[in-house]
Order: structure tokens, then sequence, then C-alpha cells
């Protein structure tokens, strides 16, 4: 049966800070889809998106927006209320994974282990005492953490910590983003990232990337400057070992209840054992980024794995 | 696992990436210059860029002149022409610069694809790696970014409200002479400056053109604004007052419009006969279209009222940022420019333009940090703020969008006052201000 051509809007940019990293995702999405035989508009959202939709009445939608309100789940909630078919999670399951300490907790409970952590509003500061917290959270934690906004992206906003000195510039930096932070004991090890794809016949894992940053920190440079980073696909990990993490991405991206395609960040420690980091309900897939690495080891095409989301969506 | 998987090997995306040349070392993205990507959204008010505001020109002046340069000379505007440029712009370009009190001959003009092409040029020619550069503190973040490409070393030299300072000049002189270091040339803005907003008064021109000319030091003198007073003109530029020591750069992009591309420069016979070869190797020719366009707007259009037009839109807008500083942020300090487009801004010492950046966006205002405007990674204590495309209303409601970013970030600073060193990293940005097309 000959495939059917859709139209698909796909939507990138809008005003997060990630807006940059998410225009190039959705020229991603968008070229892996014209070469799929479909008809795809590239739509920045803003207040003329909702007439778009139905004026145009786009068989699918694929959101590509990276950041707050792609993310968080008030676009995907929109795009449900409109009755518009998309790519990606329920609303609902993309706030959990965009909510950094909840994911956590949520994984943590499905038996997959986590760094330990402690999430501070920036209230906690001023009503118990900036100095009397930081002392506390370095006696809980010890002084090798990293810091991050609670909620957000491409590594922006984050800090590796070493010493108690550090710390508070770190917790300012990371409050310029968001109101809450996640103070996580440092974890060593190998870092992966994996990308779950499901077409409709369940959750699988494609192959796991190994990420190599030149100076040990997964930064927003070493994310989208080409070179900054060594990839390894599949990673430098045992049969045994690649086994166990790529079935623990996928009890992530069900516990979370994601879908279509997600991307699993963990340590590997020294056991290799997996430890999670975070999930991310809508992956970058720019030129840079690990999910096209991982669809590319996995042996099929961008354009046909991202037509048989496209299909599969259009069907919900 | 020690049993490795076999057949994996490192994927580096960047092939090539140890065989660029070390003046590279800056072209990089970072987490700053991606937050401005924000900027053409129309929900953000954005006082960052430096875009002229073009709507203000008339369509039927601009039309007007495309259809006679595709009517009358359409094949020789379509096709290659002069390295040096098309001769009867070069004369216009003489009436334009006689404005500002200069004289020189035709043959002496180089028409470039803007003037920051001839920026480009003159840095080709001139600087080695490790040559000294003196620019003013701040400078010109466009000029930084060249001279570093060409592994200048940069110095400041401190400007005050009469612009650049002559004893700050003798000093930084005296300290690169002491320390054995070439100098090359000193690159100024003489006119509202940017991005500081002032201008080197009469007084003080005879003096830097003297210390120059003691210590057999060129000056590049780069005039994009200088049309655009708001009150009175101009002193006369430097190179009406030494044409053996000055190399003038000029533009159209401020005073009509800069999608055209063209700029120039009028330099002493032997730089120019070498700016030329130097243009034929990198472009071949300026646009010849463009250049014949703005040759039949200068004459017929009334170019001069257009430019007491865009006099009238900046100031109006300069007005209404001072304004608006006034009623939001009176606990700043900033300079009222009489021409230009930039307001420079002072913050308090606790705060930095830079890390503050991510709390703007999300309040949608965007600036430049001052860090821009420095090689040295100073400057995070000021921030460049334009007022040449935002409408007057716009321009309160960034400036009242401002107030609440400061205001949160000396809440959150408050916060952790006395907890250790709020100082924040200063990073490895070389590029941290929007790009060109964005505003």
């Amino acid at each position: 049966m000959p495939n059917p051509t859709l139209n698909i809007m796909v939507l990138a940019g809008g005003i997060s800070h990630e807006r940059e990293v998410s225009l190039r995702s959705g020229r991603r999405v968008a070229d892996a889809l014209l070469e799929a035989g479909h008809e795809v508009t590239i739509v920045d959202p803003d207040a003329r998106l909702f007439d778009l939709l139905m004026n145009e009445k786009p068989d699918v939608v694929w959101p590509a927006v990276h950041g707050a309100s792609g993310e968080d789940g008030a676009l995907l909630d929109l795009l449900d209320a409109s009755g518009v078919s998309y790519v990606g999670p329920h609303a609902a399951s993309a706030r959990l994974a965009w909510n950094k300490p909840v994911a956590k907790t949520l994984v943590q409970r499905a038996g997959i282990a986590t760094p330990e952590s402690i999430t501070l509003p920036r209230e906690a500061f001023r009503e118990l005492g900036a100095s009397t917290v930081l002392e506390v959270v370095t006696q809980g934690l010890g002084h090798d953490l990293v810091i991050k906004p609670a909620q957000g992206g491409s590594s922006q906003g984050v800090s590796l910590v070493s010493s108690a000195d550090a710390l508070p510039r770190a917790m300012v930096d990371a409050y310029t983003y968001y109101e809450v932070a996640l103070l996580e004991k440092r974890a060593y090890g190998t870092e992966v990232a994996v990308t779950v794809i499901d077409d409709g016949s369940g959750p699988r894992a494609l192959p796991v990337v190994e990420i190599v940053p030149s100076d040990g920190f997964y930064s927003f440079e070493a994310r989208y400057n080409a070179g900054e980073t060594t990839f390894f696909t599949p990673a430098r990990l045992s049969e045994m070992v690649l086994a166990a993490v790529s079935e623990a991405a996928v009890v992530v991206h069900e516990t979370l209840g994601l879908d279509y395609l997600s991307r699993i960040d963990f340590i590997i420690d020294e056991s290799g054992n997996p430890i999670f980091l975070e999930a991310n309900a809508l992956p970058g897939l720019t030129e840079t980024s690990s999910a096209p690495l991982a669809i590319e080891a996995s042996g099929t095409a961008a354009s046909t794995l991202f037509n048989a989301l496209a299909l599969r969506a259009a069907q919900r | 696992m020690n049993d490795r998987h076999p057949q994996s090997r490192g994927i580096n995306l960047d092939p090539w990436l140890g065989h660029y040349a070390d003046r590279t070392s800056g072209l990089s993205q970072s987490e700053v210059r991606a937050l401005f990507a924000v900027v053409s959204r129309p929900e953000v008010v954005s006082l960052a860029g430096g875009m002229p505001f073009v709507s203000a020109l008339p369509d039927e002046l601009v039309t007007g002149a495309l259809d006679r340069v595709m009517r009358d000379q359409g094949p020789t505007a379509l096709q290659y022409g002069s390295g040096q440029g098309v001769p009867a712009l070069r004369e216009q370009i003489l009436g334009i610069m006689a404005l500002e009190g200069i004289t020189g001959s035709v043959d002496d003009v180089v028409v470039t694809t803007g003037s920051q092409q001839a920026l480009d040029l003159v840095t080709k020619l001139f600087i080695n790696p490790g040559d000294v550069v003196l620019v003013e503190a701040p400078s010109y973040l466009g000029a930084i970014g060249i001279f570093r490409s060409y592994q200048a070393d940069i110095v400041h030299v401190m400007m005050d409200e009469d612009g650049l300072v002559p004893e700050a000049l003798e000093a930084a002189i005296a300290d690169c002479h002491a320390a054995g270091k070439p100098i090359k040339f000193l690159y100024t803005i003489p006119n509202f400056h940017n991005p500081g907003g002032v201008t080197l008064s009469a007084q003080r021109r005879p003096r830097i053109l003297e210390i120059c000319k003691r210590h057999n030091i060129l000056i590049l003198e780069d005039n994009p604004y200088g049309l655009l007073s708001f009150d009175e003109p101009v002193p006369p530029a430097l190179r009406a007052l030494d044409d053996e020591g000055v190399i003038y750069l000029g533009s159209f992009s401020k005073t009509f419009a800069p999608g055209f591309r063209v700029g120039w420069a009028l330099a002493p016979h032997a730089i120019r006969e070498k700016l030329v070869l130097a243009a034929e190797a990198a472009i071949l020719c300026p646009s010849s279209f463009s250049q014949l366009a703005i040759h039949e707007y200068l004459n017929e259009a009334d170019w001069m009222g257009q430019i007491e037009s865009y006099r009238g839109v900046y100031r109006e807008r300069r007005d209404a940022m001072i304004s608006a500083l006034n009623e939001h942020l009176p606990e700043l300090t900033w300079n009222v420019p009489n021409g230009g487009f930039y307001v420079w801004v002072g913050l308090p010492d606790e705060l930095d333009s830079k890390a503050m950046l991510p709390r703007a966006v999300t309040e949608l205002v965007a600036y430049t940090p001052g860090t821009a405007f420095f090689a040295d990674g100073t400057g995070q204590h000021n921030m460049r703020l334009s007022f040449c495309y935002p409408t007057p209303e716009n321009i309160n409601v960034g400036i009242r969008r401002l107030a609440t970013v400061i205001q949160g970030e000396r809440d959150l600073l408050e916060t952790f006052a006395g907890t250790g060193s709020l100082k924040p990293n200063p990073g490895t940005d070389s590029v941290i201000a929007p790009p060109p097309h964005l505003n």
C-alpha cells in the first residue's frame, strides 16, 4: 500500500531560552518528513497559531518547541483541546518529564537509581537563611554537586560545583533561569543518552549513545558546537550493560508515560548500573544532538522512522 | 564494564576540527548568544541590536532608484565592476564627506561591501599576530571581532564624556612601547560612539592627531553616525585635519539602508592602492547593482531631507529612552547621546549584565551586555541600549521590563549576600551580541 501523503505542520521556535535549538530541531524534522514524501510547513507558534490550525487543518502537528510551553505540557494540552493530532506524549506526561525533581522521584520509585538530590525553591533560601541552607546542603550532599534549574534543557543554567565557595554563584545562575533549583550529588561514570521510539508497536530503545565532551562537561557549548563532543554508538559498554541501560530507558519512558520519541539520560557507574539523570519528552533533533546519531545507528533512516511516527499520529 | 563493545568508534561531528586556523578559536556557539534568538519575536522588545529604522524610508525613493537603474543601466548593474567602485558614486561620496570638512581625490576612495569590509581589509593589510590595535574603552564589537580574527593585541584606551582621553592615549602608547609591542593603528569612532554614545570634542581632535603623528601611529576613523546628529553638527572629521595619517571609513548603512551593503574607505594614496588589490582578492568588486542604486538615489532623491527625517525619528526615540530610564531606572547611570543609536548604561557593581541576560529573555526584553564591547572580558557592569528600532512606546515597555529584570536580579543577589563570592564565571564567549539581522 503506498504511503499516504500527510499535511504536517512542524512547530518550532517559540519564545523560550531554547528557541534557537528548537528552530534547528524543527528544520531537521521537516527535512526528514519531506524526504518521506509529506507536505510540510514549519510554523513558529505565536498568537496566530490556533487560527492557523483551524484554517489549515493539518493532518498532523509535530511539536518541536523546546523549553517552556513546548515541553511543560501547555502547548500539548491546547493541541489536545483543539482536537489536533500530534506527535508526542500527552501533556500530563510531558509535564512529569519536564519537572526534573518529579521525574527523579517517579523513576526512583520504579526501581532505577538516581543521584541523591535536594530541590529548593528560591524562597527557601529567603525563609530559612541562605548560609544555613547552603551549609545543610553541603553537609547532606557534600561539595561535589551539579546545580541545575528544576525545569529547562540544553544545560542552560547548569553548573558543576566542586567546592562550597562556588555554590552561591551556581545557585544564582540556576535561579536566573527558573525559580526552583535541583541540587544533585554528582554521579561519575560513562555518560549516555538512550533514545526510545514507539511507532505503535511498543517502546523500544535505539542504540545507546555515549557522550564524551572535550572538557568533561556536556554544557550548552559542548552540545551545539560540532566537534566539542565525541560520541560512541553504541556506547563502549559490555553487551550486558547496554541491555540493562536500554531496558532502564524503556522503564523510564513507560513510567513517565512518554510516547512516540523520548531521550533518557544516564550515567553508568563503575559497576555498570544506570543512574538516571533526566528524561526529555521532546528530545533535541539538531545536527549535533544524540538522538539523530542513535537513529542512524539503528539502521533505519530518520525519514522512515519519522514517517512511521507521523502515520501513527494521523490515526490518533 | 571491562568487556567494552568492540565495534564502537568515536564519532566527531566535525571531522575538520583539527584543521582550523588558530584565528578561528573564538568562532563558536555560546549559551549567551543563543538567547538572542528570541529577539526576532514580536513579543520581545529588543534594545539590543543596531538595525536602522528603514521603514522611515519612503518606498518610492527606493523603488524609483531601482527602476531607473534597471531601465537605463541594466546590463552594467548586473555585471562585474571595478574593484575600486563605480567612479560616479565615488564622486558623490566626496560630496558627502565634504559635509564634515573632508577634501580628497576620487582616486583615493574605495567602495566596499559595507564599511565592515573596509575595516577587515585595513586590518588584513596592517596586522600581524600580536600587533597592537588601540581602541576606545568600550569599542564597536564588530571591530573587536575583526581584530581578534587577525590575532591583534587589542588595547583599550579610556573615554569620558568628551570621547577618547588624550592623556590615556599617551599612557597606553607608553605602556606598549615599554613592553616592546608594535602599535599599528588607533581605531576610533569619534561621533556618537558605538556603544558609548559620546562624541570626541573639537578641542581634543587635534591633540589625538598630534599624539598619533608623534608616535607614527595610523588612525582608522570610523564614522557611520556622523550625519545623524540631533542638535548641532559634529566637529570636523579627523581626516579633515590630516590627510596623511588617517584612513576614513564611511557607510550608507545608517543614513540610507544597510541592505545595499555599501560603505567606503578614503585612504592615503599608497594605502589605497593596496586596499583595492586586497578588495579585489577578497570579493573581486563590490555590488554594481547596489552602487548604481545608491548613485541614482543620491542623484534624484532629497537624500539630505531623508537624513533629516531619520534624525527626527531617532531624536524622538532617544528622548523616549532617556525619559523611560528616568522613570523606571533612576538609580542607574547613562549618557544622553546627541546623535546616533545608542545609550551606554552603567549598572551597580553587584550586577553583571551578561549573567542577567536569561532573566531579561524571560521578561521579553533584550539588551547587549557590556562585555561584548571589550576584548578583555570587562564591561560586565554596563549594557548598551539601542533606541534606533523600537517605537517610543515599545522603548518605554522595554525599559519597564528591564527594571523588573534588574529588581529580580538584585533580590536574588541580596538573598545570597554574605554566603560567598557571587562573581560570575567570565565564560569564554567571544560573540555575545545578536547577529546583525536580529533586532
